[in-house]
């Protein structure tokens, strides 16, 4: 249903599957009572883990040459624990007393990760603002040690170097990096809601310019090991190798060190140059850079593009760029001070709170929770190639499963194929995929127009229409032919699960897994279980969920399950909204800068006013009229005028190819005049306005989990973000609740109550919490 | 294909040699090889019921780096001149044989069926069919192959099978774009339609596109693979030279004591006889540490001097029934019998052929590893050669992609490539096959050994193993 929403969402809150431990560190030393600002600390540390046997950092000599290695034993990816870092100071310590030491590489042991980050679960329990940025100055100072190392230090990586991992790899004088498709480097602090808090916001911009840093560091993108090279993040490339006499990827790791190891003798030996000779456009881009001016217009426009996206509610964005201009504009030691300052402030926030806590609920929901599933589910058959249909083939052939398209008309299989197609191939012209690749991957597609080949599919995932009726025939003609271990999931976004179920001779393997639409872009997928729904059916449901890459939510049958639902109450909402006069446009705008990615108007002409109308008529029967004309009256009205949304040219905005700047559709605004009702000016300020729609929709999640629709508060937060564009730095409606507190937001919809009945009611649940204000959702 | 703009580096950069250090011991091995005869798994390979088919003879052109005395010529030249050798060294009637087939990789594209028009050329009778085959660097392979396929199928009696190649020239085409407004031009039917074409035409429309050097579906040159291969098997920078020098010295006994019997003497229009391989260089391995390498930057150890350079040559054979062969009064020189091909992923294992083919074809023939007197493998480069060796001797590569229980065990150096091979012979895609079958059959003979093996890799991942019988002295 939500449709562009998380497109947007995406763009700008991208927490990424592997990520971003962030700079936790320090809060160790919140153990140690961190005491001093000097190099005492680091000097009592190594003395103490010289005592212990070290287990996450261990170094050999090749030659004149010291091979770090780093691996924590606790974990598969390598963060930067308090552990890790103290092992590796006292073991940077012995190698710097060794005289006999000419160069030394940094390499982790782990297949996939150089350094993945610091480790986040530490940083929630620093205790204010003030302890975070002392922690911040220690390994700022640590760091520096690195940077000013007598001997020339190789980091040598292979797989994600990530948030402080980047920020140890860059203090290193040299960076050799594996061209693996797993191989990112990147800086995703922002990511949750925080900024590089050891020394990043001030080398990188000396590293590969200030544009090209501020890039990385606000939008927290992954850089492959190619963009890295070209951007002069790292210095040299490595082949991954084939197998040899040993696996490939142990082979990799060893070739990476020999190469290291070498490059670290030439340093030495003034063989290999530390800095290139520069371009001439690198040195004209310097020059320019060396202007003030230059400089000043960079900030300006960073700011306003940060402004613009964030709509001032992320605090992170602001500090880093406050951070690099303070280092780049007052010198080097004025900008550590800013960054380990702001870093401090930043831990604090309630968005980074919110935030880590979505980075923990998404990796939450990338894990099967239900158990192997008997039969490993490789075969896919999707009835109906719509946009729907097509779509999850996508997202599957994409991850190597093999996906049946069907529909009833050539037409429809070809332009089902041709959606496919397309996508691969945009991703052959971006160069994340070769065309030989693009050939491989349509060739697990097969349209058609027949069942055949139905009979050995592991799941056949319905895209047909929304009648009950053709569901109920498709699913007859599809349970004749599919073999008794075979799956039967609909991607119905109201339907009962039940009713359809109740056409089959199955009703154990039916199961509703519904997509959000463009399904490649959105990350969620909703699962629904009825009574009847077997253990494995929904085991082997997620673990498809879960290859086509999704994060998952499973919910109990209930109309509109469980982002359906909500979503409504905001359509609902917005429909009230524009009948009291609130205006299209105002009123995106209002929902927009409350953090919403797109406003209700908008995603309904996205979504399509005729769908949103089928929607609102299948809950409306479910739950009631609320008060006057009923949303589905009004959108049905619209879009049988032909109004249909963007898909139709005109919705409740026009829409006209090559401009972005749409208009309010006159046609439209009539028949909402004819609907007009008078606004109650006792809730009808801006702020009451937003409220009136998001405390329907935290009120309508809250009873999901009341009603047991919802498993828990985790998954209604990741369902709300990433399938309904539920504002990320409040963390989904359950944090939003316990953030805001539930007393306060009870208050304001009894005002709503008073005004309009029974839809503000607060759910019993939400009078729960509100009554007793030590009940939290998190 | 790889190594082909590395041959102007390469050409400049050694002298004739001064290493001949693996010289003596190479070519003494004759009498204890006859010793080892008795102790074969089989006395031979001929089966009841399936025909003897037999190696009449083998030439080739002098193998030349490209752009030298060959530069002037067309494909089909060489071919010709391959099959007039071949004609004259048999003495067999213009119009004896039943078919022609050629190998070869980048085509002319105007004699696309390269074994035709070197057929008519070389005074066969027009009555012969002849086609081309191609399957990269073992494109002669495919052809002799297909000709023993004929023969044992009962279509044929006797087959000329060869293969050439031509670097001095390749087919250099206009980009997408221009050809696609050239082709429009042919279709415009106003003079004002033909006026918008041309006028849209654009600077980039003009740049050229030059052959691909690169493996389609990896988008890899084949020198970038080796690289990768060799530093996957951990194959030093040294030991590659070292074999690179072992080849060309190889090379150059070979060719000063007369054994490279299959090369004809070739009288290039305007130039003089060409009847030597030109691209024999040892050189000593300091010469050798010099060249930096030429795919893998700065790190890489494949250089133009250990890869086999851009080469012009064509060979061709005639193969026929052992019964034709003795009723036409020849002496075979030997048994063609088992072969395989096998292909691999084009990416990690582009170049991984001879090991996954050599296993594969001893099975077919039930030989072992120790029946095999001579080896000829095909040297691409000498990183390929000595991954390809210690994949043979590695158990745990046996194990986990061969489907054995332990390693095939890689060919002992004694026999192995005694005359040289690709690397100092030079490389002309599609004749190379020809040339190793061939020199297999020469060595048998003069080395009085009863079993050969050739093995040979080839772009797309795929390689190919035959075994050869000598035919009895």
């Amino acid at each position: 249903m939500c449709a562009r929403c998380a497109e947007h969402l995406f763009e700008e809150f991208q927490v990424e599957m592997a990520v971003v431990r962030a700079a936790g560190v320090f809060s160790k030393f919140a153990t140690n009572k961190y005491p001093s600002l000097s190099g005492h600390a680091s000097r009592s540390l190594s003395v103490s883990s010289s005592l212990t046997a070290r287990t996450h950092v261990s170094y050999e000599l090749k030659d004149d040459v010291a091979v770090i290695r780093l691996n924590d034993p606790t974990a598969k990816v390598n963060t930067l624990t308090w552990q890790l870092q103290s092992e590796l100071m006292a073991v940077m310590e012995e190698i710097w007393a060794n005289g006999a030491v000419k160069g030394a590489v940094l390499i982790s042991s782990k297949p996939g990760n150089f350094l993945a980050g610091a480790d986040i679960k530490i940083i929630q329990s620093a205790n204010s603002s003030e302890e975070a940025t002392g922690f911040s100055r220690q390994v700022q100072k640590q760091l520096e040690k690195f940077e000013k190392s007598p001997i020339p230090i190789v980091a040598a990586i292979h797989g994600l170097c990530l948030g402080g991992g980047l920020e140890l790899a860059i203090a290193c004088q040299y960076r050799i990096a594996t061209k693996s498709k797993n191989t990112f480097l990147g800086t995703p602090e922002v990511k949750l809601g925080l900024l590089p808090g050891l020394g990043g916001t001030q080398r990188l911009p000396k590293l590969v310019g200030l544009p090209e840093a501020l890039d990385m560091m606000l939008t927290g993108r992954n850089i492959s090991a190619d963009r890295a090279k070209k951007m002069g993040l790292v210095h040299q490339l490595v082949d991954p190798l084939g197998p040899g006499t040993k696996p490939a990827e142990e082979r990799t790791i060893e070739y990476l060190e020999e190469v290291a190891v070498g490059v670290a003798k030439g340093i030495a030996n003034k063989q290999v140059p530390l800095t290139k000779e520069k371009s001439l456009m690198q040195k004209l881009q310097d020059t320019v850079m060396g202007l003030g001016q230059v400089r000043k217009m960079i900030y300006k426009t960073a700011s306003e593009k940060v402004q613009k996206q964030t709509k001032g509610l992320y605090p992170a964005p602001v500090k880093i760029i406050e951070s690099v201009k303070t280092g780049l504009e007052h010198g080097t030691k004025a900008g550590y001070l800013a960054e380990s300052e702001n870093f401090g402030k930043l831990t604090v926030t309630s968005e980074a709170n919110a935030l880590i806590g979505l980075y923990h609920g998404q990796v939450t929901c990338k894990k099967n929770h239900f158990g192997t599933p008997e039969k490993d589910v490789k075969r896919l058959a999707i009835l109906g190639a719509g946009l729907m249909g097509a779509g999850i083939a996508q997202v599957s052939v994409h991850k190597g499963l093999t996906a049946i398209l069907k529909d009833t008309t050539e037409e429809s299989i070809s332009r089902g194929h041709e959606q496919v197609y397309k996508s691969l191939n945009t991703k052959v012209k971006k160069r994340a995929l070769t065309s030989f690749e693009r050939d491989v991957t349509m060739s697990n597609l097969s349209v058609q127009l027949d069942y055949s080949g139905f009979q050995s599919a592991d799941i056949v995932i319905e895209a047909v229409s929304e009648d009950i009726n053709i569901k109920h025939k498709v699913l007859k003609e599809v349970e004749a032919i599919i073999s008794p271990h075979c799956i039967f999931a609909s991607n119905t976004s109201t339907l009962p699960i039940k009713d359809i179920a109740a056409a089959s001779k199955h009703p154990e393997k039916v199961i509703g897994m519904h997509y959000f639409s463009p399904v490649d872009k959105m990350p969620l997928l909703e699962i629904i279980t009825t009574d009847e729904t077997s253990k494995d059916t929904l085991a082997s449901a997620v673990s498809v969920g879960l290859k086509q890459g999704k994060v998952i939510i499973v919910v109990r049958d209930s109309p509109g399950f469980y982002a359906n639902r909500c979503i409504f109450q905001t359509m609902a909402e917005a429909i009230i909204l524009l009948q009291e006069g609130a205006g299209p446009k105002k009123l995106d705008s209002l929902m927009t800068s409350f953090g919403y990615p797109i406003g209700p108007v908008s995603l309904s002409d996205e979504v399509g006013l005729d769908i949103a109308a089928h929607v609102a008529e299948n809950l409306t029967k479910a739950f009631g009229v609320e008060g006057g004309h009923s949303a589905h009256t009004i959108l049905s009205d619209l879009s049988e005028r032909g109004f249909k949304g963007r898909k139709s040219g005109k919705g409740i905005y026009l829409y006209e190819d090559g401009t972005k700047d749409r208009s309010v559709n006159p046609e439209a605004e009539e028949i909402l005049k004819k609907y007009k009702v008078a606004a109650p000016p006792a809730v009808s300020s801006d702020s009451d306005r937003q409220y009136r729609v998001v405390s329907r929709f935290v009120n309508e999640a809250v009873l999901c989990l009341q009603e047991g629709i919802l498993r828990n508060p985790v998954e209604g937060d990741i369902g709300a973000v990433f399938g309904c564009g539920f504002p990320p730095f409040h963390g989904g409606p359950f944090r939003f609740v316990d953030s805001m507190g539930a007393e306060r937001l009870v208050s304001i919809m009894r005002r709503f109550e008073d005004v309009y009945g029974n839809r503000f009611t607060p759910c019993q649940l939400l009078l729960d919490h509100a009554q007793d204000p030590s009940k939290k959702f998190h | 294909m790889a190594s082909m703009l590395l041959n102007t580096m390469w050409s400049g950069s050694v002298r004739p040699s001064r290493a001949v250090w693996l010289g003596a011991r190479s070519l003494s091995m004759t009498a204890q090889l006859q010793a080892q005869v008795q102790t074969k798994s089989k006395k031979t390979l001929a089966r009841p019921g399936v025909k003897n088919i037999v190696l009449v003879e083998g030439v080739r052109t002098p193998f030349l780096l490209s752009g030298t005395t060959y530069a002037d010529l067309m494909p089909h030249d060489l071919a010709r001149a391959a099959l007039q050798g071949l004609l004259h060294r048999t003495g067999l009637p213009k119009d004896a044989v039943d078919y022609i087939i050629y190998g070869t990789v980048i085509q002319e594209v105007k004699t696309s069926n390269v074994a035709r028009e070197a057929a008519l050329g070389a005074g066969f009778s027009d009555k012969i069919p002849a086609h081309t085959v191609t399957m990269a660097c073992i494109s002669s392979n495919q052809a002799m192959t297909s000709a023993v396929g004929l023969i044992a199928a009962g279509q044929c009696d006797s087959v000329v099978a060869g293969g050439v190649e031509f670097m001095s020239d390749v087919p250099i085409r206009h980009s997408r774009k221009m050809r696609k407004t050239m082709l429009s031009l042919n279709r415009a039917k106003t003079l004002g339609q033909r006026l918008s074409l041309i006028g849209s035409i654009r600077l980039a429309h003009l740049s050229p596109e030059l052959p691909a050097v690169a493996e389609f579906s990896t988008a890899e040159t084949m020198g970038h693979s080796a690289d990768r291969l060799a530093a996957a098997f951990g194959v030093s920078r040294i030991e590659q030279d070292e074999f690179a020098v072992r080849s060309h010295t190889l090379a150059k006994q070979a060719q000063d004591a007369g054994l490279l019997q299959d090369v004809i003497s070739f009288k290039v229009p305007g130039r003089d006889i060409v009847s030597k391989d030109n691209g024999i260089r040892p050189s000593s391995m300091e010469q050798m540490g010099k060249l930096k390498p030429a795919f893998v930057k700065p790190h890489g150890t494949v250089t133009a001097a250990n890869s086999s350079f851009l080469t012009d040559g064509a060979s061709a054979a005639l193969i026929m029934s052992e019964e034709k062969a003795l009723a036409m009064g020849y002496k075979p020189k030997a048994y063609l019998r088992d072969f395989v091909y096998v292909s691999q992923d084009p990416k990690d294992q582009l170049l991984l052929g001879p090991t996954y083919g050599t296993p594969k074809v001893l099975e077919r023939a039930g030989l072992t590893m120790s029946d095999i007197d001579v080896f000829e493998f095909h040297e691409a480069f000498a990183g390929q050669i000595m991954a390809n060796m210690k994949a043979l001797d590695s158990d745990w590569f046996g194990q986990t992609y061969l489907g054995r229980k332990s390693k095939v065990g890689a060919p002992p150096m004694e026999k192995f490539n005694l005359w040289g091979g690709s690397l100092s012979l030079g490389h002309p895609f599609g004749a190379t096959g020809c040339r190793l079958v061939t020199t297999v059959a020469h060595r048998l003979q003069k080395e009085g050994g009863q079993y050969g093996l050739v093995a040979a890799c080839a772009a797309g991942g795929q390689g190919h193993a035959m075994v050869i019988e000598a035919y009895p002295q």
